[in-house]
């Protein structure tokens, strides 16, 4: 009736993964039930679950990406402690649990903390930068956004309830295979990442539409912001990218599920091809979540050296270039599988070409800084800790492109510092910096920037001082995903990293506070005109946070950076240069429960597929299908917002800037 | 609703063109999209029979039968573009084409990067025999 | 020669049209903008239909990994049966016109569906689902027999991939026989409202490209891959 699931699913033998998981449930519960008791459940169902508002279900990417980075980091220090701790020792942790651990870490780091604050990031600002109102498919905005949650859901389900894989990150077979993982394990990241790749796919076909297909009028692709451009790169790369992952984990599952035969080691397997596959879809994948790091930089850098950005056309081929070039280097990943000098030899050429696009980025970020009035706030500060780290770690990118070399790093340590190297580097830091960049607009007041900068320092220096001993440990040799060791040269860099770990909490700890703090004195820190960054795209002509319908009449695009100009006249002039615009009523889509429901019935039906309950899982899949007509047959897919409303909010925003000028003025 | 034409070929409607439509310079009646599907689909019947046939007579060079199949495989699907999914060069219908293209590149790389690779791989693996006996 | 065709009056447009070269910013030199989306956001159905298309090529790509395993595992048979020894081309070329047949019928029914006939809309969107149907039994069946002759996916790695190959262009068309019955019944109960239409554009979309995904199936897996050995590329 249940399939294979039974009370000894739940880990009362093992004390840590209990009490964690006894500590989330009581917290989630203690949320649940606040939330309940203080009435804000209407609201949160009609304003958040329901809603189908780019910005809206941005920011719920952005929220459930940071809360899932403190479960991400939370594994990182259990494995820094348990390094620390395990020279000539046992450590803390038994392989069976450490295992779960890596893998748990590189799996939520990649899906459930990078990709939703990336995604987040493009959804709450690209249509705003483009001056549209809202995506191209907004209902499947919100549809792709629960699906990626339920993907959250299940892996932390597999705290409590069975196991998670223990293969690491990507689940190589034979080890994933039946034979040598016949628990829950594997299944629970299959399922979690099959659901939650169907989201991002969505995500991506929605962005590409959009971009290419809904501008604000006047607005040629050479005026689109460069975040833009970012964006559709790295939403073409999801559409190409992703159903590379959803074949290759079905090939697995096929062969966990039904006997089939891919990659196992009997009828003819071959476990080589898994490898071929999933770095196929994996090289793209990092991109996907670095190109979007960059556009923010872009953006920011421009703002805050008070320039446009140098080199916009180098920028857009570069970023295009780094797309096309992104499915040419995958086999760098596994130079030392076998396959020979010459395959090996391309694809290590490749590999370093990919690096010469990004040196071009950089070299036009340091131009655009160059001769600017360089102001040194918070998401400036990111950027610029960007630069150095994500240098160093592209150069040590280009030093494993070489395969002789490669073949002495393969799976060290070393490589395991450079991959971080890049991600906290370029994705991270770039988070960040889109994070303190935006949060004004997304909420109407600004974060504490004292807190801000001092968040950054600490990941700053406490990234390096966790990575920079990794490397020399992986140089000393190593290997990733040690559980215990014996060699004394190792131990004192893993403890120095241990430290660096530490550092880096209490930048994550600071983040914390800022946001905490800054809640409560929002209403000293509201930004009256929308603008409090001096900002150059169309973003920041809009009130903050921007309403429904972002902008009340389609801005005319006449040059790049739009906003900048106008507010350069306005400035000149020390007038509003824009007339006060004839208003007309609104037609908005509707907020709908099919996002929420269908992932509803995704996690009853990829639980029932983990613990093989197939009556449940026929059940969730019919009650699917039914959740697809059931909305399919709805007649109002709008509401209109009349001109009077829209009109309010305008004049109120218009005012707000006409006394800063008038300010100015004086 | 805002005006439609008059006789709506095809599922273009109103001021929505479906991409690749024939423009405003040719005139859209029902008889000439029902000629359009017609002759697609005789032209598909008429590739689909020509591979069949050539792959059950002797008329091609035996080692170009494949690639011949290939070829007739390729023009089918062009068949398929044009008169059914409708793919022109209208100027509405670049995008459309520059993502055909991009998916194109995508699908050449990964099915020819994987064979390649593969076959590399393949050709350096000790045979399973000798790997079973190195296990301890 | 009376009215031009929309953008003819861009691409006359004066030198450097996408703005490449250095100009003055801002409202002092307004530049004039040709096509390519620049006009505003485009209609409905254009972007219901480039979205879809989007979608299509994501489904061709996962279907050409499923084609790459196929092809790196085709010799994989483990000593059990090849593909040669396996395949009834009579059947693949009943199934091929079962498809091809739906998929001109498809066509006819995007055409009643202009025309807002609702008779001939579901007269040819039945024939299409039975003609989706028929393909469907054929391959079941196909399927059911090689299992009975010990060639179902267990048996080896070549039969896998050609399973699930082959299998996923079916769970394609099963559902899009599902989809294609909702289509019906909503026409049906709301007539040829616009948000309707834009759906079957979809739906239409779809039928064609399992089509085009079954060319490459027909021609690869059974046409290609029953050839003597001698003659494999």
């Amino acid at each position: 009736m249940l399939g294979k699931l039974t009370w000894a699913a739940i880990p009362f033998d093992q004390p840590i993964p209990l009490a964690a998981g006894a500590f989330v449930v009581l917290a989630m519960c203690g949320v649940l039930i606040w939330v309940w008791a203080k009435g804000y459940i209407p609201y949160l169902w009609r304003e958040w679950i329901t809603s189908v508002d780019h910005k809206r279900i941005g920011i719920m990417y952005c929220l459930l990406g940071l809360v899932m980075l403190l479960r991400g980091f939370i594994d990182a220090a259990m494995m820094r402690l348990q390094q620390a701790l395990a020279f000539h020792a046992a450590g803390y942790l038994p392989p069976e649990h450490y295992d779960q651990i890596f893998s748990a870490h590189g799996t939520i780091m990649i899906f459930f903390v990078a990709m939703p604050l990336v995604i987040g990031l493009m959804n709450f600002a690209v249509p705003l930068q483009l001056g549209v109102r809202d995506v191209a498919f907004p209902t499947l905005n919100s549809v792709g956004f629960w699906l990626t949650a339920v993907g959250a859901l299940l892996v932390n389900l597999s705290l409590v309830v069975g196991e998670f894989a223990r293969t690491g990150w990507l689940p190589y077979p034979p080890l994933s295979e039946l034979t040598y993982s016949p628990g829950v394990g594997v299944d629970y990241y299959l399922w979690a990442i099959q659901i939650s790749g169907i989201g991002t796919l969505m995500t991506g076909i929605n962005l590409v539409t959009t971009i290419l297909k809904m501008r604000a009028p006047g607005m040629s692709y050479m005026r689109m912001p460069i975040f833009c451009w970012t964006a559709l790169a790295s939403s073409l790369l999801i559409v190409a990218a992703f159903p590379i992952l959803t074949a290759t984990l079905a090939m697995l599952l096929l062969d966990r599920y039904l006997d089939f035969h891919f990659f196992t080691n009997v009828a003819g397997g071959n476990a080589m091809m898994f490898m071929n596959l999933i770095w196929a879809w994996g090289h793209p994948e990092v991109y996907i979540l670095v190109l979007p790091a960059f556009g923010v930089y872009s953006e920011v850098v421009a703002t805050f050296s008070g320039k446009p950005l140098f080199g916009y056309r180098s920028m857009v081929i570069a970023t295009m270039a780094i797309c096309i070039l992104s499915f040419t280097v995958w086999l760098h990943h596994f130079f030392t599988m076998g396959a020979g000098a010459d395959v090996n030899a391309f694809f290590g050429i490749a590999s370093m070409l990919i690096a010469i696009p990004t040196g071009v980025k950089i070299y036009n970020w340091l131009f655009t800084m160059y001769g600017g009035r360089v102001r040194f706030s918070s998401p400036m500060l990111w950027a610029i800790g960007f630069m150095v780290t994500f240098a160093i770690g592209g150069m040590t990118g280009v030093l494993l492109a070489v395969p002789p070399a490669d073949f002495v790093l393969h799976n060290s340590l070393f490589l395991v510092a450079h991959f971080h190297n890049t991600i906290i580097g370029g994705v991270v830091f770039g988070v960040f910096a889109g994070y303190t960049f935006w949060f004004p607009k997304a909420f109407g007041f600004t974060l504490d920037e004292r807190l801000g900068k001092a968040a950054f320092w600490c990941w700053f220096v406490g990234f390096y001082v966790a990575f920079v001993p990794l490397y020399i440990a992986g140089l000393e040799g190593m290997t990733r995903r040690m559980q215990h060791y014996d060699r004394p040269e190792w131990h004192p860099w893993l403890l120095v990293a241990g430290l660096g770990a530490l550092i880096i909490f209490c930048g994550i700890a600071l983040q914390v506070m800022q946001l905490a703090i800054s809640i409560r004195s929002r209403e000293r820190r509201r930004e009256p005109t929308g603008d409090p960054w001096d900002g150059r795209s169309l973003e920041w002509a809009t009130p903050s946070p921007p309403p429904a319908f972002n902008f009340a009449v389609l801005p005319n695009v006449t040059d790049e950076e739009p906003y900048w100009s106008i507010k350069q006249q306005a400035r000149e002039q020390m007038r509003l240069v824009t007339p006060e615009p004839h208003y007309e009523p609104i037609e908005m889509p509707r907020n709908s429960p099919v996002g929420f429901v269908t992932a509803f019935l995704a996690a009853v039906t990829g639980f029932s597929l983990i613990w093989h309950i197939w009556w449940l899982v026929v059940l969730g899949l019919a009650c699917a299908y039914v959740t697809f007509v059931v909305f399919a047959w709805r007649d109002v897919a709008e509401f209109e917002i009349p001109a009077e409303e829209v009109a309010g909010i305008d004049r109120a925003n218009r005012l707000a800037r006409a006394d800063y000028l008038r300010e100015l003025a004086r | 609703m805002s005006g439609e034409h008059e006789f709506d070929a095809g599922s273009n409607v109103g001021e929505d063109r479906l991409p690749g439509a024939e423009s405003a310079t040719g005139e859209r009646t029902l008889g000439r999209e029902v000629r359009g599907y017609a002759l697609g689909l005789a032209l598909a019947v008429g590739l689909t029979a020509a591979s069949f046939w050539v792959r059950g007579t002797d008329l091609v060079y035996g080692p170009a039968l494949a690639v011949a199949l290939l070829v007739l495989a390729v023009a089918q699907m062009g068949i398929h573009l044009i008169f059914f999914l409708h793919i022109t060069t209208d100027p509405d219908n670049e995008n459309n084409v520059l993502a055909l293209a991009f998916g194109v590149l995508i699908v050449c790389l990964i099915v020819f990067g994987s064979l390649w690779v593969m076959e590399h791989l393949n050709h350096n693996m000790a045979p399973m025999q000798d790997l079973m006996q190195m296990q301890r | 020669m009376s009215s031009e065709a929309p953008g003819a009056a861009a691409l006359r447009a004066p030198f450097d049209p996408h703005q490449l070269g250095n100009r003055p910013v801002g409202a002092h030199a307004p530049q004039p903008v040709t096509g390519h989306g620049a006009g505003g956001p485009a209609p409905k159905r254009i972007i219901v239909g480039y979205g879809f298309w989007i979608f299509l090529l994501s489904d061709v790509i996962m279907f050409s990994s499923f084609f790459a395993a196929y092809a790196v595992l085709f010799k994989n048979t483990a000593g059990g049966p090849t593909a040669q020894q396996l395949f009834d081309l009579h059947n693949t070329a009943l199934e091929t016109g079962c498809l091809l047949a739906s998929t001109f019928t498809c066509g006819m029914a995007s055409l009643a569906v202009g025309q807002r006939n609702q008779k001939w809309t579901q007269l040819a969107l039945l024939a299409t689902g039975l003609l989706g149907l028929g393909f469907i039994t054929l391959e079941v069946r196909e399927f059911v027999s090689l299992v009975a002759r010990g060639a179902g996916p267990s048996r080896s790695a070549f039969l896998s991939s050609f399973f699930t190959l082959v299998g996923c262009h079916g769970v394609h068309v099963t559902a899009g026989l599902l989809w294609l019955g909702t289509m019906m019944a909503q026409f049906y109960a709301k007539g040829f409202r616009q948000d309707i239409r834009h759906r079957f554009l979809c739906f239409s979309l779809f039928w064609h490209a399992l089509d085009i995904i079954w060319v490459a199936i027909f021609s690869l897996v059974y046409l290609v891959g029953t050839l003597p050995p001698e003659l494999l590329p």
